[in-house]
């Protein structure tokens, strides 16, 4: 059996590798799909620290990687029209600026995590997830309405969003940004996992109970991990959004939440390189299949269906032969 | 008597038309083995899901070292002191023997919000996990996962947790459960020692460790104590011999 440590290494490898093909053979489409998976992955690292680590199957997580995407939309059609932003109390300018852009997006959905993971933690198991998925939905039919940006049309923004000393127009240096905020948040659940929050979040999934009676709030320890989590996939959501230069209510839907959680159980629900392997095998099947037929989610579904039945551990559970993130 | 370290007054649970605990007032002196023994569904772990704070009683109240614990939640309880092993063994199956005995560290130290450093590289952590560990002989298991655990070694186990916490008052409910002859006299010879640091409430089926070990018995049958008393008053007494030694023994 393989073990992890060399699965990971090979799968960033692949990317940069894949990146490496795509500029030499100037194959600009290539490197956007490279970023759409980078993306997508790290949606789904914010994603598997509920998922992975405290258990929290959240159907709603595309309502943090929507927060993110309007973050980065409104601030930045207000830059483009050179309209402040009225917030009634204060007014605030449009930006451009990626930094600020993350800034506020993280924070948005931050605070939204926090407000929703205090009401649905209070609920387990199939309510969790319907909860969830009702905030989720909130946000998706309160963005089709909201006209003043565009309701569900959504938003276009013209220039792609700056950072310091980076040409984002150029794909490869876009790329570029987005592949280090990925590493960066794999860093992150890396040392979360390992972390004594780590522990007590993976023992408050497994005994809540125990948990309680060595004088820690398992349901404190899960908000927390909720915040975080939602925080990241929020930041996703801005890349996302800078990448297609448009948001939309799409980015709330609930396939969105559905197809995160496919892709970690793809790759191996919390394992740190699960979601960057199940977004890998998801936008290669998306265009691969998606190009030869309309019908390509029932091959991504077949393959879920294998790989619940036969292989628990993802893709990774099956290449070391452990099927738990766990020892 | 001196202050009890822990007492109830009066508790009441009913679950629909059954009194699961019917008005019981127990309580434990400072350096003692307090048993509670009844049948199979008496209310004994009932009863102890009430000291915890895991269920809320209908009446009574429960106070420990002389304060009303009562609105107090298990996390709460567990912070003034009272350290709780399950019958059922409740342990983190996917993680390994020491990370559990850690959990309870991190418990003790009551601090959790540390994102960043390994767990396993915390030497204060480790160590008062690995003490825990060793004082019930599973040392030499600390890597295993403890799923791959023996049920015996699952239930020493669950006593290291709670030995991390170095409680004021252990809560036991059946630690002898499923152990073996040999096992049962084991756990039996480390719980007269440990009475030495921290007075034991004792839910136990088997006899043998209970009149070994116990200072008190209370017999708990249909949810109401029928009798309390010294070992020798308990197994003299007509009424418990009936209701239930009889049926036992
Ligand atoms: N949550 C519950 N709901 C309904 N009945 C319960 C519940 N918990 C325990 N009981 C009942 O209460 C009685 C006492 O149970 P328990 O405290 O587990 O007994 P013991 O630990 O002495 O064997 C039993 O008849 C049991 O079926
Ligand atoms: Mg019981």
């Amino acid at each position: 059996m393989i073990a992890e440590r060399w699965i990971n290494g090979t799968v960033i490898a692949g990317i940069l590798a894949v990146l490496a093909y795509a500029i030499l053979a100037d194959e600009p489409f290539t490197i956007t799909l490279l970023t759409r998976v980078t993306i997508l992955a790290l949606a789904a690292v914010g994603l598997n620290i509920a998922l992975g680590i405290g258990g929290l199957v959240s159907l709603g997580h595309a309502a943090f990687f929507g927060l993110g995407g309007y973050a980065m939309g409104i601030l930045a059609s207000h830059a483009q029209t050179f309209t402040p932003l009225d917030l009634g109390l204060f007014t605030l300018p449009g930006t451009k600026s990626m930094p600020v852009i993350w800034l506020v997006a993280v924070i948005i959905s931050a605070l939204a995590a926090w407000i929703i993971g205090l009401l649905s933690l209070r609920t387990t198991g199939v309510y969790f997830i319907m909860i969830t998925l009702a905030f989720g939905q909130m946000f998706f039919y309160f963005s089709i309405s909201w006209s003043a940006y565009g309701g569900e049309d959504g938003l276009s923004i013209y220039v792609r969003n700056g950072f310091p000393g980076v040409n984002t127009l150029v794909p490869a240096q876009f790329f570029a940004v987005c592949f280090v905020a990925l590493c960066l948040a794999l860093v992150l659940f890396h040392r979360l996992q390992a972390s004594p929050f780590g522990l007590a979040l993976n023992a408050a999934r497994q005994v809540p109970e125990r948990v309680e009676t060595v004088g820690l709030n398992p349901m404190r320890l899960k908000l927390v991990a909720f915040i975080i989590s939602g925080a990241i996939t929020g930041l996703a959501g801005a890349l996302f959004a800078d990448l297609n230069r448009f948001v939309s209510p799409t980015m709330f839907s609930w396939q969105l939440s559905g197809e995160l959680i496919v892709l970690i159980i793809i790759g191996g629900v919390g394992r740190l390189m699960g979601p960057v392997i199940g977004a890998c095998l998801f936008v290669a099947l998306e265009h691969w299949l998606g190009g030869l037929t309309d019908f390509w989610h029932i091959w991504l579904g077949v393959i879920l269906l294998v790989i619940v039945l036969f292989a628990r551990g993802g893709l990774i559970g099956l290449l070391t032969g452990k099927e738990g993130a766990h020892v | 008597m001196s202050e009890p370290v822990l007492a109830t007054h009066g508790l009441c649970k009913r679950f629909g038309a059954l009194s699961a605990t019917d008005n019981v007032s127990i309580d434990l002196q400072p350096g003692e083995i307090h048993a509670v023994i009844g049948p199979n569904g008496a209310g004994k772990s009932t009863l102890i899901a009430q000291i915890c704070g895991g269920l809320r009683p209908d009446a009574g109240r429960v106070e420990l070292l002389g304060r009303d614990v009562s609105q107090l939640n298990t996390k709460a309880r567990a912070q003034q002191g009272l350290g709780r092993t399950f019958q059922i063994s409740a342990l983190a199956m996917e993680d390994t023997v020491l990370e559990n005995a850690i959990l309870g560290a991190i418990g003790a130290a009551g601090r959790p919000w540390r994102f960043w450093r390994p767990v396993l590289k915390d030497t204060d952590l480790r160590e008062r996990a690995m003490a825990a560990l060793e004082r019930v002989d599973l040392t030499e298991h600390a890597g295993k996962r403890t799923a791959d655990l023996s049920h015996g070694q699952r239930r020493q186990l669950e006593v290291a947790v709670a030995l991390t916490l170095s409680p004021k008052v252990f809560v036991m409910d059946e630690p002898m459960a499923g152990l073996g002859a040999e096992g049962s006299k084991q756990m039996t010879s480390f719980l007269d020692g440990l009475r030495r640091e921290a007075p034991i409430l004792l839910v136990e089926h088997d006899m043998d460790a209970v009149f070994a070990l116990a200072d008190r018995i209370t017999v708990l049958v249909y949810g109401r104590v029928i009798a309390t008393g010294s070992v020798k008053d308990i197994r003299q007494s007509a009424a418990v011999k009936e209701a239930y030694l009889g049926e036992s023994a």
